[in-house]
């Protein structure tokens, strides 16, 4: 631009504008960003660091053995929160709530994906419709999760609609057993396998068409052409999406919270433990180490996803181009 | 079901010319009757509740009747909601526009380093902030109160609003800014006379997706607030109680949930191009 400006362009000219306008672009950014990085800095980085410290304390109440003075406030007790939560008394129902948070995870993403895909394929060859598929499959993503969870609770009730349609004996859908999980397994897969195909079908959208005709041309069968052309031209869309459900599953609490409830042990997630032991025991300090735990298994996750996978968060993100 | 469908429109047009029909009423049906059994339970009378007929009859109000009864609060907790999702909403985009311009549009240095911490915050799971926050609201007297459910719900709106702010002011033409920058208007200047009104339909758009983000909030409020008169709505239909403990009051429950729901519906139908077109810009470019 300066060149445009400055008529005659002398070799050395550019230069020294384009470093006093960068200063100048650069404190107009730090200026834009910092309410930004403020506020996240607060909400976010301020939790993280405070979970940290609070997961090697415990409350202190209960009389002091040696001099028998009544105790408040914490102490500190190092790294007793993490053991207890391996070795503990509580163990058994950590470990079993880490094993229902990887499974659901597991189970439900693929279900997702595999029904979302699906899906994706569908409304791309309709083209009449689309408003009205368009309009449903933003139903179960806008419907609030808490509500969701209520509303597979009643549809999955002893006398509910799901036992009077599958035949056989009534199944006790939300008390507590593997058919509480299959529950959540099924209304998670409801409430997200369209969002992933709407994400999916902006991604087949963007693939030209000539790139079919040239397969149809070669003589691939619809099947191949699936594999060799169209898996591989949405796969950085599919996996954005995949790596965000992911760690969406990873911390989920209200499908499980309000459609079968605390303390099952079939449904608990690690999200549902630390909850109930801050919120209705007011343990910060195990409650803590059970965030910190999480915190730290979605990050690897995370990490080990990209890095496997090569999910390119940022670019898909923001677009490839930077300015 | 893939292959037939693929293969239809190519080999057998004639043949198979229903399978596209056959997919789109599957998704359909898929994603709108659970939706649609809570509006049928929700009319029907207390009575037939259990009852598994598809139309309602007779057609009662009894269960909206009952979810706006006094002792639920239920008034009260729908304006909760619209006042937190409200301001989280607004106090979000103000932040939110300025960043999201910056990181669309300027060339600053730690540009990358800043779009890292918007994007790895937005994956942190919730209960890792809301433990330490609960103990300190609980240390600062802020539990029971509006602001220890709007500005940790911050933690989540603002990357999303971020990005999707972001992605909009990327497929402004750049061009726009030059022209103006070339008529003497400072960077400030292009973005506030030149850009944000061109970008209304955008921040517009985040808004309605960022709104929706906040209604559907549970964790939080549920932790942070325990007096009826401040729950959210989500919050306070999940806790309705029947008249024992032990019985939940489902056509209750359904009719607080359809009224829940129904504004977030609305929205979907009237601006459906607009969200999906926000939902995935981000996610696709």
């Amino acid at each position: 631009m300066a060149t445009l400006v400055d008529a005659p362009p002398r070799p050395e000219s550019p230069a020294p504008p384009k470093t006093h306008r960068n200063a100048g672009v650069n404190r107009l950014a730090a200026m834009l960003v910092s309410p930004t990085l403020l506020v996240l800095g607060l909400v976010v980085a301020y939790p993280i660091i405070s979970a940290l410290r609070l997961a090697f304390y415990q409350r202190n109440d209960g009389i002091d053995p040696e001099t028998g003075v009544l105790q408040t406030g914490d102490k500190f007790v190092g790294i007793d929160n993490f053991t207890d939560m391996f070795t503990g008394a509580t163990a058994d129902r950590f470990l079993n709530a880490l094993w229902n948070t990887t499974t659901f995870t597991v189970v439900a993403v693929t279900l997702e994906v595999v029904l979302g895909v699906l899906m994706a394929l569908v409304m791309h060859k309709a083209f009449k419709g689309r408003a009205l598929v368009r309009a449903s499959i933003l139903v179960p993503w806008a419907v609030p999760t808490a509500i969701a969870g209520l509303l597979w609770r009643w549809i999955f009730q002893a006398d509910g609609v799901a036992n009077d349609l599958l035949p056989g004996e009534a199944v006790l859908w939300t008390t507590d057993g593997i058919q509480a999980w299959f529950a959540v397994i099924i209304a998670d897969t409801w409430k997200t396998a369209p969002f992933i195909g709407l994400l999916v079908l902006a991604g087949l959208q963007v693939i030209s068409n000539e790139v079919y005709e040239a397969a149809k041309l070669d003589g691939a069968s619809p099947w191949k052409t699936f594999w060799a052309i169209t898996l591989p031209l949405v796969r950085p869309t599919l996996l954005v999406a995949v790596l965000f459900r992911i760690l969406d599953t990873l911390r989920m609490f209200d499908l499980p919270y309000t459609l079968i409830g605390p303390g099952k042990n079939a449904t608990d997630t690690v999200t549902i433990l630390a909850f109930e032991e801050a919120v209705k025991f007011g343990n910060y300090g195990p409650a803590s180490a059970y965030a910190v735990f999480l915190f730290l298994y979605v990050a690897v996750v995370a990490y080990a996803f990209v890095k496997l996978l090569g999910a390119d968060v940022i670019g898909a993100r923001t677009g490839r181009k930077s300015r | 079901m893939t292959a037939t469908l693929d293969r239809a429109p190519v080999r057998h047009r004639s043949r198979f010319w229903w399978a596209p029909y056959l997919g789109i009423a599957a998704i359909v049906v898929y994603c709108l009757s659970p939706f649609y059994w809570m509006l049928v339970s929700s009319l029907r009378r207390t009575n037939d509740i259990f009852d598994s007929s598809p139309i309602p009859a007779p057609l009662s109000l009894d269960s909206y009747e009952a979810a706006f009864a006094a002792n639920n609060g239920f008034v009260r907790a729908l304006g909760n909601s619209f006042l937190v999702a409200g301001v989280t909403t607004v106090l979000v985009l103000i932040i939110g526009t300025l960043t999201a311009y910056a990181l669309a549009r300027l060339d600053f240095r730690f540009k990358n380093l800043v779009l890292a911490i918007i994007i790895t915050t937005s994956m942190f799971p919730g209960i890792s902030l809301l433990v330490p926050l609960l103990e300190l609201f609980s240390n600062i007297g802020w539990i029971n109160t509006y602001q220890a459910m709007i500005v940790p719900s911050m933690s989540f709106a603002l990357p999303l609003a971020v990005w999707n702010l972001t992605a909009f002011f990327r497929q402004m033409p750049i061009e726009l800014e030059e022209a103006a920058q070339i008529d003497g208007c400072t960077p400030a200047q292009a973005f506030r006379k030149v850009i944000l009104p061109l970008a209304a339909p955008g921040v517009f758009t985040t808004a309605i997706i960022t709104f929706i983000a906040a209604w559907n909030e549970f964790i939080i409020a549920l932790s942070v607030v325990n007096k009826k008169d401040l729950k959210t709505a989500p919050v306070i239909t999940s806790q309705f109680t029947g008249t024992t403990q032990f019985d939940a009051p489902f056509g209750t429950q359904m009719a607080a949930g359809v009224i829940v729901t129904i504004p977030l519906v609305i929205l979907v139908l009237l601006f459906q191009r607009r969200i999906v077109a926000g939902l995935t810009a981000g996610g696709v470019k």
